[in-house]
């Protein structure tokens, strides 16, 4: 089988994000850049697949980014993944997440699929849009934010559990199809020191806008995109906290009181 | 093109859900710029109840689509008969709410139609023709303000619990059949039941009150203080990271970057650290409580009420205290 995974390059969870003073942009000094949390849910879904089936099933990991991106598709490479595709253009810079669907779709398109993996949302822009353009652009189904995953043994088929407000849902999907995931579904495992060394000397596949056939400067990035980022605002400040003091049972009557009579919450 | 906004009416158990009527309320406003009518697309199978509902909302019409291909959701199914609503009603804006149906279906439709989408917003607007939205990015680190830049149909996912509820009732829409065009073996992926940990309670993105437990609560038995807590003032129990990772609640109750974003008008952190994980995940809540051994906390620095003290004591004289407020 052939499993491919979206994959995005972006600034860690811990990272300070800050306007610019303009507010145009977010300041990215200092930023440390990683493969987005939900990804590495589906790069470890994708290899215990090829791992479970032993049948010379491949993964191959696509990334669309400037040139930050190739050390993500470096760390898949160290974690098991086969193949790795660093797709990028002068001309994409400004591209939205339906834009970039567009693009991935053509490339996972050429590259053959039997199942596309990617995480539930990128945690840079939590848009959660791609992987779902990816599936209607390929004319295939989709099961997003997954907590469970069981392949049928003649591989045509997925059971997956999928977060709903309130529970999971058990969903059918047939091959070939769209999956993205959820945290829970599994645990991520941590790239070995000898995959490393041998992700290092790995060939990365570049595809850049001549090799997307049907796709001109007019169609991709801020061109081609139906979205645009005018400006960032900073969280409003809380006004600071009140500590409530007293004796326990004190304290509790005068936070009750606060909360009915001056928030008015209760 | 119309002037009019289309609100995608979401189901659950044969009724409307809340996010149904707050979506209208940013619906109308949007209308009332663009110069335009709300309506409805409902879509589903056993619909009779919910559509006597979507039509007490104050919107013009309400577009049916009804079939037993729709009893489950799916996604292609649910896309093509939305696809026909946007055919025949040819709105300028299409929303959705920013729920796990909303955001599957919303990007699915907008790729088809090719039209743009924003996710999960908190505010949303229309100025010379384009729609315009304030949405939490990084995790909810900072808002992005993001507009749109096409001529042609404009989408967004409004987060719940910000908008309030149009009312229902004084008004009667008018109803307009949109048949499916999509057969049901074209369809390849479809939902077959709900598994619910929760069946019956409210998720956490819909409470208005949260109370929250963090790895102090040391065992999933103790999390009942805060159940009991959460039962006297109608509230939701939620997680940390931290305490769903030591089994002591599910992840679907995790509150946080990886789990969920609540937005409720009242949230009380027992035993929360407040990790920045962690608030993004409800930093927007209207009141912050904070209840902690620790007077270090990083969570005091975002709440607006705070108890240092130990939780096993606290929570349950606030319950006490609570019930006598509820009920005296």
């Amino acid at each position: 089988m052939k499993f491919v995974v979206l994959i995005k390059n972006v600034p860690d969870t811990e990272s300070k994000i800050k306007p610019t003073p303009d507010r145009k942009t977010i300041d990215t000094q200092g930023i440390k850049w990683v493969i987005s949390t939900f990804d590495e849910y589906a790069i470890e879904a994708a290899l215990q697949l090829k791992e479970k089936f032993k049948d010379g099933s491949t993964v191959t990991v696509v990334s669309l980014g400037p040139d930050r991106v190739v050390e993500s598709l470096r760390t898949a490479l160290a974690m098991g993944a086969d193949e790795a595709v660093h797709v990028w253009d002068p001309a994409f810079e400004g591209t939205d997440a339906l834009n970039t669907a567009k693009i991935l779709a053509k490339v996972v398109a050429s590259l053959g699929y039997d199942l596309i993996l990617g995480g539930k949302q990128g945690i840079d822009y939590d848009a959660a849009q791609t992987c779902a353009a990816v599936a209607e652009h390929l004319g295939i189904p989709q099961v997003q934010v997954v907590t469970k995953l069981e392949m049928s043994d003649d591989k045509t088929k997925i059971t997956a559990r999928r977060r709903v407000e309130g529970g999971d849902e058990v969903v059918d999907i047939k091959l070939p199809a769209v999956l993205t995931c959820e945290k829970g579904l599994n645990e991520p495992r941590y790239a070995s020191l000898p995959g490393i060394m041998k992700a290092k000397k790995k060939e990365i596949k570049k595809v850049g806008l001549s090799d997307l056939g049907g796709l001109g400067p007019q169609d991709v990035g801020a061109a081609g995109s139906a979205t645009k980022v005018v400006g960032y605002e900073p969280l409003a400040e809380r006004l600071g906290c009140r500590l409530i003091e007293g004796e326990p049972a004190d304290q509790a009557v005068k936070l009750v009181r606060a909360l009915h009579e001056e928030a008015k919450v209760i | 093109m119309t002037h009019d906004v289309l609100v995608f009416a979401e189901i659950r158990d044969g009724q409307l859900k809340k996010i149904t009527a707050e979506v209208v309320t940013a619906a109308a406003k949007i209308a009332g710029k663009s110069g335009g009518a709300v309506d409805l697309a409902i879509l589903g199978n056993a619909l009779d109840k919910a559509v006597d509902e979507a039509a007490s909302l104050p919107v013009r019409n309400v577009f049916v689509v009804k079939s037993p291909v729709l009893e489950k959701y799916s996604t292609e199914g649910f896309a093509s008969g939305l696809e026909a609503v946007i055919r025949k009603a040819d709105p300028c804006v299409v929303l959705f709410g920013a729920t796990a149906m909303g955001k599957d279906l919303s990007a699915r439709v907008a790729a088809r139609v090719g039209a743009a989408l924003m996710t999960d917003c908190v505010d949303v607007d229309f100025e010379n023709g384009a729609l315009k939205a304030k949405r939490p990015v990084y995790s909810g680190k900072v808002y992005a303000h993001v507009v749109s830049t096409n001529q042609g149909i404009k989408m967004a996912s409004i987060r719940p619990n910000i908008y309030p509820p149009a009312d229902k009732g004084g008004n009667r829409a008018a109803l307009e059949d949109v048949a499916l065009p999509i057969a049901g073996d074209a369809i390849h992926g479809m939902v077959r039941e709900m598994e619910g940990s929760g069946a019956g309670k409210k998720d956490v993105t819909e409470a208005e009150i949260i109370v929250a437990g963090g790895r102090s609560l040391k065992s999933a038995e103790n999390f009942k203080i805060l159940e009991d807590l959460a039962d006297v003032i109608g509230g939701s129990v939620g997680a940390s990271r931290a305490a769903v990772d030591a089994g002591y609640a599910p992840h679907s109750k995790q509150i946080g970057q990886t789990g969920k974003v609540v937005n409720p008008k009242l949230y009380i952190a027992c035993g929360v650290s407040g990790a920045i994980q962690h608030l993004v995940g409800m930093r927007t809540s209207k009141v912050i409580v904070a209840v902690n051994k620790d007077p270090n906390a990083p969570i005091f620095q975002s709440a607006d009420y705070g108890i240092v003290g130990d939780m096993f004591e606290i929570v349950p004289l606030l319950t006490t205290e609570f019930k006598k407020l509820l009920n005296g």
